[in-house]
């Protein structure tokens, strides 16, 4: 019954949604106050909808409800709580329930900060919103119906992929997709300012903040992920460039240099039609990357669909969707006159080279990811991108990023000098240096890369400390600390997030320049050297956890004599999917993580181990930590939380 | 029960990536070994290289790689030889050359293109005479009369 209500729920939060894209649409045109007031219920009501048939199919889930052919298919009557729950969004049709979800918890958010919104653009806003839950909704109806009832229910279920029953797992998918699904504000505000054909200060205001908070939801996502991979998948890597990897990491770039010219645009108006194109590719990559993981088109680790149908869908709505909006945007465009102009050397250049640098960054991600499907279409040839072309074919352009990064960041609006943007940074610029020759002269090897990497990472850092600290102005110290603690969360924000940075830049150098790799068969009892550490192989024995059995490894790691720390690697067997997975016991620090991996008996005695000493990884998830709250912290500035006081209209003090 | 989950076990039991059975007596060879091999994809899995997969048939092409050095092989050499038996699809790294050198090349001339539309954009004359649109040379002229 409830299941039912569920369904029925679904398909009338579609109804809703098609009256949400068409009737506020017309009103605004129209000019008809009553057709645009509709937006505001509808999209409240597609929030409680899609709600309702969330929590009737969690409900499903908790109860092990094995006439429903999703929970059939993901679950089991033993499988924890917290998986059980987390199968609700670890399945095809469950994870789209949840980007509907996520849709119309934006359009709802939409209504309750929009109180400001001119009417007009508010309406029409919310509208595009609505076309875009509408054409969601309607994939999720026809090709992935969540809520199909299964005629001779089983007495269990097939369980859920035991490589996604963890916990970093199970918040990966609902970060990763309130990131993509926020950028559809962005989108629905670039639309509706074409429409509108007006784009001033007030509309970079607003649309900043979305953008902002799809940025963050995109960065914990992104993170998260890295880090399941990192610990779960057995051989310390953190980022593979599969293409679903690659899928979330395009709208990551666009949307960090979409945050980047909306500035510009707030604060100099030009720079207009670039930062709308932005918003429409930023959502069109989400897109992309929706149809990459859902259709199962370039076959990777994710894909867990396989369905040409559903594939075709989801490129018709992209194909519409980025089809409307470039089509609205060539006749419309011209009409975005910047008011700004600015000079060859000045932040808003800075700015633009950022952009450029980002945008490029991800289309190398993006030809690299379709090129297999590309040279099979073109030239019939089979062949594979991975790792060693994205990490020869990426890097350059962040290299290049983070070098005008802290320049760029010190400079004044209009017109700048290098020169004297330059002259407070010899310190920051010294620092790098020296770091840098330091790491070289006391690694092992004449590897460049984490010297590099590390004076690179620092430079970003201390410049973007030198930058605090010229903004504290000149005096005393204690005045100038006086002025830092007053500061605007914006500036704090802003250099936690490059200071986040610069930590990642150094952390995925370090992990690649200096990690330690051990692989050898050990016996009980026996002690073998990895890096300055000794680890001994102390025990081996079985256990059973609630749906799985293991083999479980008592391992002493040692450093010259004295204990540091006694780790449990393991071997799980999950029986109902009749999958092994490893898990690695990891021994985290802060200048390193103990890593290690207990494999299967050998012929001969003994167990097939698999020790690494990774420097600076916690670096790496802390980096990216770093860049989230300092977006966080520009979420909640001054200026975002009166946003009213972009457009000093009375009908501001009228809807608060 | 235990006998099913035994079976199991032995059943899925995976050769999990490099094996210590595999590795070779001469450090240097087996550096360039794990090199090559994080370069050549699994042919039946998915997207992985047969340096971290789990499958035989990259256990079987971890073996041949490293059979190929020991025989003096070099890096292209053993590169070549496993392509020529298994098709480009096993190259992650795929070749700059014919229609590969468009991959390689549309980052930097986009880099070019980018920089260059950017460029041109800062050296943009201001339009003096546009400044005003019609509606504030209204309002201006307006507050002149007053």
């Amino acid at each position: 019954m409830i299941v039912e209500l569920g369904h029925f729920t679904l398909i009338l939060a579609f109804a809703v949604a098609l009256l949400q894209a068409t009737l506020p649409l017309y009103g605004a045109a129209r000019r008809d106050a009553r057709l645009m007031a509709l937006a505001d219920p509808a999209a409240m009501m597609q929030l409680v909808l899609i709600a309702a048939a969330f929590g009737a199919l969690t409900y499903a889930f908790v109860v092990s409800d094995f006439s429903l052919r999703l929970v059939t298919l993901n679950s089991h009557t033993d499988k924890p709580m917290l998986y059980k729950v987390a199968g609700v969004w670890g399945n095809h049709e469950g994870s789209l329930l949840l980007w509907v979800l996520a849709l119309a918890l934006f359009g709802a958010c939409a209504v309750w900060f929009g109180g400001n919104l001119p009417a007009t653009l508010k309406a029409r806003v919310l509208s595009v919103q609505g076309m875009i839950g509408a054409a969601f909704l309607a994939f999720l109806l026809f090709t992935s119906n969540p809520f199909l009832r299964l005629a001779n229910p089983p007495m269990n279920g097939d369980d859920l992929n035991p490589l996604l029953q963890d916990p970093g797992l199970a918040f990966h998918p609902p970060f990763l997709y309130l990131g993509y699904v926020g950028l559809s504000m962005s989108f629905s505000f670039a639309v509706a300012a074409l429409i509108e054909g007006r784009i001033d200060a007030a509309w970079a205001r607003w649309v900043r903040p979305w953008t902002l908070a799809a940025w963050i939801f995109l960065t914990i996502g992104i993170a998260l992920g890295s880090w399941w991979a990192y610990y779960e998948l057995g051989w310390g890597g953190f980022w593979f460039w599969d293409p679903v990897e690659n899928a979330s990491f395009m709208p990551w770039l666009i949307a960090a240099a979409l945050l980047h010219s909306a500035i510009v645009v707030e604060k100099r108006e030009s720079l207009k039609a670039w930062t709308i194109l932005l918003a429409i590719i930023a959502f069109g990559f989400s897109l992309t990357g929706t149809f990459i993981v859902r259709s199962g088109v370039i076959t990777s680790v994710h894909s867990f669909a396989n369905d040409p149908e559903r594939g075709v869908f989801i490129l018709m709505i992209l194909a519409t969707f980025m089809g409307g909006a470039l089509t609205l945007f060539a006749f419309r465009a011209s009409a975005l006159e910047a008011k700004g102009l600015f000079s060859t050397i000045s932040r808003e250049s800075a700015l633009l080279a950022n952009n450029v640098l980002l945008a490029v960054a991800a289309f190398v991600v993006f030809i690299g990811t379709v090129w297999p499907l590309v040279a099979e279409m073109v030239w019939n040839r089979k062949l594979s991108v991975g790792e060693p072309f994205f990490n020869a074919a990426f890097p350059p352009f962040m290299i290049l990023l983070a070098l005008i990064l802290p320049i760029g960041a010190m400079m004044p609006w209009k017109r700048a000098e290098i020169g004297r943007a330059l002259r407070p940074l010899r310190g920051a610029l010294a620092m790098a240096l020296a770091l840098g020759l330091l790491a070289f002269a006391l690694q092992t090897g004449k590897s460049a890369l984490g010297p590099v990497g590390l004076a690179l990472g620092a430079w970003v850092v201390f410049g973007a400390l030198t930058d605090l600290w010229q903004r504290a102005g000149r005096g005393a110290l204690g005045e100038k600390l006086a002025r830092l603690g007053r500061m605007g969360r914006a500036d704090w924000g802003k250099a936690t997030a490059h200071s986040g940075l610069g930590v990642t830049i150094f952390a995925v150098a370090a992990m690649h320049a200096w990690a330690i790799e051990d692989i050898r068969v050990v016996r009980v009892g026996e002690t073998f050297p990895v890096g300055r550490y000794e680890v001994q192989l102390k025990e081996v024995h079985q256990e059973q956890g609630p749906n799985y059995s293991t083999t479980m490894a008592e391992m002493v790691v040692s450093r010259d004599g004295a204990e540091v720390v006694t780790l449990y690697p393991e071997k799980r067997v999950y029986p109902v999917q009749a999958m092994p997975t490893t898990e690695a016991a990891i021994d985290y620090g802060l200048t390193r993580d103990l890593y290690l991996v207990i494999g299967d008996p050998q012929e001969g005695g003994g167990y097939a181990v698999r020790a690494y000493v990774k420097p600076f990884a916690n670096w790496l998830w802390g980096g990216a930590l770093m860049m989230a709250i300092g977006g966080l912290l520009s979420l909640t500035d001054r200026r975002y939380r009166l946003a009213a006081g972009a457009r000093r209209a009375p009908a501001a003090q009228a809807a608060e | 029960m235990r006998a099913l989950i035994l079976c199991l076990l032995l059943a899925a039991s995976p050769a999990l990536a490099v094996q210590p059975d595999e590795v070779l007596p001469d450090p240097a060879l087996e550096a360039r070994a794990r090199q090559i091999s994080h370069d050549l994809r699994c042919p039946v899995c998915q997207g992985e290289t047969i340096d971290d997969s789990n499958a035989p048939i990259s256990r079987d092409l971890r073996l041949l790689v490293r059979e190929r050095l020991v025989a003096g092989d070099s890096d292209a050499e053993v590169v070549d030889y496993i392509v020529a038996r298994y098709g480009e699809f096993v190259l992650f790294n795929p070749r700059a050359s014919g229609s590969g050198l468009l991959l390689w090349l549309a980052g930097p001339a986009m880099l070019l293109v980018g920089g260059a539309l950017a460029f041109s954009l800062t050296r943009r004359k201001p339009k003096l005479e546009d400044d005003l649109s019609e509606d504030e040379q209204a309002r201006i002229a307006e507050l002149m009369k007053e």
